[in-house]
């Protein structure tokens, strides 16, 4: 096959990786075609979703609903699972058929397997993680602008820039980076779940959505791993992406772990239902499963009201919950840095504060 | 059976982090550690010499200075280190930087038999790139987010990771597998170790040394040879601080409602 990664002026559109797990798209999944439209609005070109599976093709016209043109489906049995030998090869064939300018992949556990593997088999590069994406420039300068500390006016900016531009936290969130891929393409990027925001539904998008079915071609030296078993938790998971309110915990109830983590699911509930979350530490601890862990390593939210108790700040945490439309803070230590990005703090015992705030709740209910 | 077990030296990004003016990482004035999930290859490295007596090699690409963290690896009871390490290999994204680890691995002498064990992401890019992509240069099966490792005739079953569960993966070998910490507990270096740490061999590869494996050109490596390249970096502003509220336990608790209700988030 004659693929290039280097002729950049053959690739065009934009295109996602709609996982699907036993037959269900992932919520990612919305989020980057809606992120993708824009995109593709942008350099006026297609958004095309690319869906493996065994058998996928009824789950295409949801893709188009968020904003997908067109859905290339491909269908194997020895695709029903996710293993990477397998969808590497296949998307890889297709990739390097259509030559898409852009890849969008969503960050999950398997888009993190999957996404470095193709970008070294494409040799073209791939950033991890993002948060933020733009091709154009002006929507570029203004995202600087907004969320930056530079200084734009003594920069030297080529508006007609068209590369992807990529901007991820590195270093725990203490720095944010922007990259790009100028050289080759497609330019990869694996995205955050549940930071980009997924757009509305259309039915008569929906229908309109071309759904092309593409040729698998997979032989058995293609396969080096056998997926023996798939185990679902049983335990429900918490859903932190979709609370409206979450209680989060850290060191701080480490006095009384048991009682810190009851006053912190009866403040979410007093506050109107929500979740409890935590801390690297309170999980690292083993006081609460991974599922529950906000941060850089953990999951991203954006509730309506975020509570950290006994979370000293640290950017590894903040990189995870900061963009809450309110942060409330309980720490005893005065100078922690939690107190520097939350809306109020109390500075105080967490054992007495949280009850009295639960009893003020109720207080002004009755 | 070798296990090259690839490592990184890193700032300790969970203590105070300091950044230059220009945007870019003070890395002179932080402490710098063993990537925490690479001590968990480590540490499934050294559980599988311990029952097939195989030889363990830490392999790791950074300056210099990274040999001491290869010595405290032996110290733990590694057999060898692989310090990769020259001028033309700076500024490699992850790309050019598995390219390097690859043929680095390769010059070695990568077995049949052999294994490569990865920590799933380093704590200062967070990418988890660099696995999978040696792999790919390899041409070897890769299992990520690996929970439990056991080893039988010519395959490894896995205990793979997913966010809502698991799977059970059975991977032929050669692989390579990335680690997290659920995977184990790490044992401490032995005094024994510690005194043997300087005896046993670490291997310094530079360009000169790697320069006609067949993955190393000169466009595939250091900045040139990285695909990818940072636009702009900067520090995200810092939020303004909000209001402390004080006073007794019940007055501040009912000052924090009263406003909450105000704003109508409860």
């Amino acid at each position: 096959m004659n693929f290039n990664s280097a002729d950049i002026g053959a690739f065009k559109d934009i295109w996602v990786f709609c996982e699907q797990r036993d037959g269900k798209l992932m919520d990612t999944n919305f989020e980057l075609i809606s992120e993708a439209r824009k995109l593709a609005d942008e350099r006026s070109v297609q958004v095309v979703g690319l869906l493996l599976g065994d058998n996928a093709k009824h789950m295409a016209k949801q893709l188009g609903g968020y904003g997908a043109d067109q859905v290339i489906v491909c269908e194997a049995p020895e695709l029903k699972h996710y293993t990477t030998d397998a969808y590497t090869k296949v998307i890889c064939d297709v990739v390097m058929e259509k030559k898409p300018e852009v890849f969008l992949i969503g960050a999950s556990h398997i888009g993190r397997d999957l996404g470095p593997r193709c970008a070294a088999r494409l040799h073209t590069g791939l950033t991890a993680d993002c948060t933020h994406l733009d091709i154009d420039m002006n929507h570029y300068v203004e995202f600087l602008e907004n969320t930056s500390n530079l200084d734009l006016s003594k920069m030297k900016l080529d508006m007609d820039d068209t590369n992807l531009k990529m901007t991820r936290p590195a270093f725990g969130g203490h720095l944010m980076a922007t990259i790009i891929c100028p050289r080759f393409r497609p330019c990869m990027s694996t995205v955050r779940p549940g930071v980009l925001k997924k757009g509305a539904y259309s039915e008569t998008k929906a229908g309109a959505c071309r759904i092309e079915a593409y040729p698998v071609l997979l032989s058995p030296g293609d396969l080096r791993t056998t997926v023996l078993e798939i185990v679902k938790e049983t335990r429900k998971q918490v859903d932190l992406i979709g609370a409206e309110v979450i209680v989060s915990v850290g060191r701080g109830i480490g006095r009384d772990v048991e009682k810190g983590i009851e006053l912190a699911e009866n403040l979410a509930k007093a506050f109107g239902g929500g979740v409890v979350g935590g801390s690297r530490a309170a999980v690292d601890a083993g006081w609460l499963t991974a599922d529950h862990q906000v941060g850089q390593t953990g999951k991203t939210v954006r509730p309506k009201i975020y509570v950290a108790l006994g979370i000293s700040g640290a950017i590894q945490h903040t990189a995870g919950m900061q963009d809450a439309e309110m942060i409330i803070a309980v720490n005893k230590n005065e100078a922690t840095s939690i107190f520097d990005i939350a809306d109020y703090g109390i500075c105080g015992d967490l054992f007495q504060i949280v009850p009295a705030i639960i009893e003020a709740v109720q207080a002004k209910e009755s | 059976m070798k296990i090259f077990v690839c490592v990184k030296q890193v700032p300790d990004t969970s203590g105070k982090v300091a950044v230059n003016d220009n945007g870019t990482l003070d890395r002179s004035s932080m402490a710098t550690i063993v990537n925490p999930d690479d001590m968990n290859a480590m540490e499934a490295a050294l559980s599988l010499k311990d029952e097939t007596n195989c030889q363990v090699i830490a392999v790791t690409m950074g300056p210099a200075p990274a040999e001491a963290m290869l010595r405290e690896l032996i110290a733990m009871g590694a057999d060898e280190g692989i310090l990769i390490s020259s001028r033309e290999f700076g500024g490699s994204d992850t790309f050019a930087t598995s390219q390097i680890i690859a043929a680095a691995i390769n010059h070695a002498g990568f077995g049949k038999d052999d294994l490569i064990f990865c920590g799933r992401q380093a704590i200062d890019g967070d990418t988890a790139q660099v696995g999978p992509q040696i792999a790919e240069k390899l041409d070897i099966p890769q299992v990520t987010y690996a929970a439990e490792i056991e080893k039988k005739e010519e395959v490894l079953v896995i205990k793979r990771m997913l966010e809502d569960g698991y799977m059970m993966v059975e991977v032929q070998t050669p692989c390579l597998i990335t680690c997290i910490k659920e995977l184990n507990m790490l044992r401490y270096m032995t005094l024994k170790g510690i005194t043997e740490c300087y005896e046993k061999p670490v291997h310094v590869m530079d360009y000169e040394c790697l320069k006609d494996e067949p993955l190393i050109e000169i466009d595939t490596i250091g900045l040139k040879g990285s695909p990818t390249n940072i636009f702009k970096s900067f520090t995200p502003p810092q939020k303004g601080s909000g209001i402390m509220l004080a006073g007794t336990v019940r007055d501040t608790a009912e000052e924090l409602v009263n406003r909450l209700l105000k704003a109508h988030l409860i």
